[in-house]
């Protein structure tokens, strides 16, 4: 059945049915034609196509399918004009949209072609930016020139940069595979970095949110596909809650505001919902599990005083314990300071200064400063707030620091 | 596929105390497997001997075609599915902790 759709629902039912299929559409025909430029283009090809027929033609029953065969043809065109293996285009006429989409139900051991496709991308012997790059523009369907403008290269070089990932996948022999047994366990961490490095490359304090929809969206086929790992559902919870705030973290004239001068009515309530419903899925303590439920106190905090602090400084006791880093101890020192009272929080950030762990961190001289702040010794808070300030890389921190200095002693 | 694998030398080897594989073994284990096809030690590199012609003139020098802090110090030649199955392979040698490993696959030249 179709139905006659105006241009604008018709671009609306394309952009709505290129999420699930792009994905789908490159990945299986990277594993029939090995040809990774080819599966991107004709993937590309098949949205174009659909934007000038849909609005005459009306949007089809199947979108996916139909994109699919659009994609398929057209790489069977293109094969057949460069005269390659016979075998490649037998394999290629065989692919029936519905065929080409087999969703994988748990437990089941067929592997969906976008897994292989995730894990390809994020194999740890191609350079991490090549990782982003490619993840961004093969599984994600977003165009070279918006990864460079947002990636601060030119487009030139992040064309560049995709043809040699590409090339070197052919060239080292990187397979086109779901590792299995211990390799998976082994594998999947550096999947979920590539997708958290992905949404938080939309979190720089000076950045528009970049990628972050892209890599809920990511984290969420992910969680599909792979509903027994829950360090999955984890991050997804981690990247929803984070994700939740964007509208808020800035006020008018676009300085970042911290979590408790945020208008949380402008929190985004679904996301929120969505990322509990994911963290009530995770079934271990790893680091992104921490993360998420230290996320989901704030997330669910009526208040900034009504936050759960004892949970949070547990957490990131438990997260310290578990992947020592200088983030964690300052933030552990936040926790505790609000937990237990400034002077407990200033004990454990003297404890991290001491091992050397905070040598370079601006931040810590923030963090210390706003629990000198809460002891009552305003003049001492202002000069440490202002030292911050002069120390840290981006406009909007700097900004955000001197407020503070203007405000406890003008 | 066919990967060359040099067996380097390394400045900041493993500080790991446990035992370290037995290189008997992984040539045993690699060579039933069809996983290695052969390989050995090299001499120094103050053994090494480097030759080039230029204008038809023959130049022969003493030592290794560069002088690097990390030198090759032997080479495997493995036969893998892929690169997933060469790192397997290399994990498992001792100088992955002793020194380093590069996989070189190689060239797919035509005939």
């Amino acid at each position: 059945m179709r139905t006659q759709a105006p241009a604008g629902a018709a671009a609306e039912a394309v952009a709505a049915a290129s999420v699930e299929a792009y994905p789908r559409i490159v990945a299986t025909l990277i594993r029939v034609t090995g040809d990774w430029a080819l599966a991107e283009d004709c993937a590309q090809e098949s949205l174009t196509v659909a934007l000038e027929r849909w609005p005459t033609d009306g949007v089809p029953a199947n979108p996916g399918g139909w994109l699919m065969t659009v994609a398929r043809n057209r790489a069977i065109d293109v094969l057949r004009r460069a005269t390659v293996e016979r075998r490649k285009l037998h394999d290629l006429a065989l692919l029936t949209p519905d065929e080409a989409q087999p969703e994988p139900e748990a437990g089941q051991d067929v592997v969906d072609d976008r897994l292989r496709l995730i894990f390809t991308c994020c194999h740890p012997a191609l350079a991490i930016e090549a990782r982003v790059a490619l993840t961004l523009r093969t599984v994600c369907g977003v165009p070279t020139a918006d990864i460079a403008r947002l990636l601060l290269v030119s487009e030139s070089t992040m064309t560049r940069r995709l043809t040699r990932a590409r090339t070197r996948i052919a060239q080292a022999g990187i397979p086109y595979r779901v590792p299995s047994g211990p390799a998976l366990t082994e594998r999947l961490p550096g999947v979920l970095a590539v997708l958290y490095l992905l949404f938080t490359r939309g979190y720089v304090a000076d950045g528009e949110p970049a990628f972050a929809a892209e890599a809920v969206r990511l984290a969420r086929l992910l969680e599909r596909l792979m509903p027994d790992q829950s360090e999955v559902a984890a991050l997804l919870a981690l990247c929803l809650f984070q994700h939740s705030r964007r509208d808020a973290r800035r006020d008018a004239a676009g300085n970042l505001l911290t979590l408790e001068r945020q208008d949380r009515d402008r929190w985004d309530r679904d996301a929120i919902a969505e990322g509990l419903a994911a963290l009530d899925r995770v079934r271990h303590d790893g680091s992104y599990a921490w993360q998420a439920r230290i996320a989901a106190c704030h997330a669910t905090a009526a208040s900034a005083v009504e936050t759960d602090w004892p949970t949070i400084a547990r957490a990131y006791d438990a997260l310290a314990d578990l992947r020592p880093s200088p983030v964690i101890e300052l933030n552990r020192a936040v926790a505790h300071g609000y937990a237990y009272g400034p002077a407990a929080g200033l004990v454990v950030l003297e404890a991290a200064r001491a091992g050397g762990g905070l040598d370079g961190y601006p931040l810590a001289l923030a963090v210390q400063a706003d629990l000198v702040a809460r002891q009552g010794d305003r003049r001492r808070a202002a000069g440490l707030f202002r030292e911050a300030a002069a120390a840290v890389g981006s406009t909007a921190e700097r900004r955000a620091l001197l407020d503070r200095a203007d405000e406890l002693a003008p | 596929m066919k990967y060359m694998m040099f067996v380097c030398s390394d400045a900041k080897p493993d500080t790991d105390p446990t035992e370290l594989p037995d290189i008997h073994k992984w040539v045993a284990e690699n060579d039933s497997r069809g996983r290695r096809l052969t390989g050995d030690a090299l001499a120094p590199t103050s053994a090494a001997t480097t030759v080039r012609v230029r204008d038809g003139e023959l130049l022969v020098s003493e030592g290794p075609f560069a002088e690097t802090a990390e030198v090759i110090v032997g080479f495997d030649l493995l036969d893998c599915a892929d690169l997933d199955e060469a790192i397997e392979v290399a994990r498992t040698h001792p100088m992955a902790r002793e020194g380093r490993l590069e996989l070189r696959p190689f060239a797919d030249l035509p005939d």
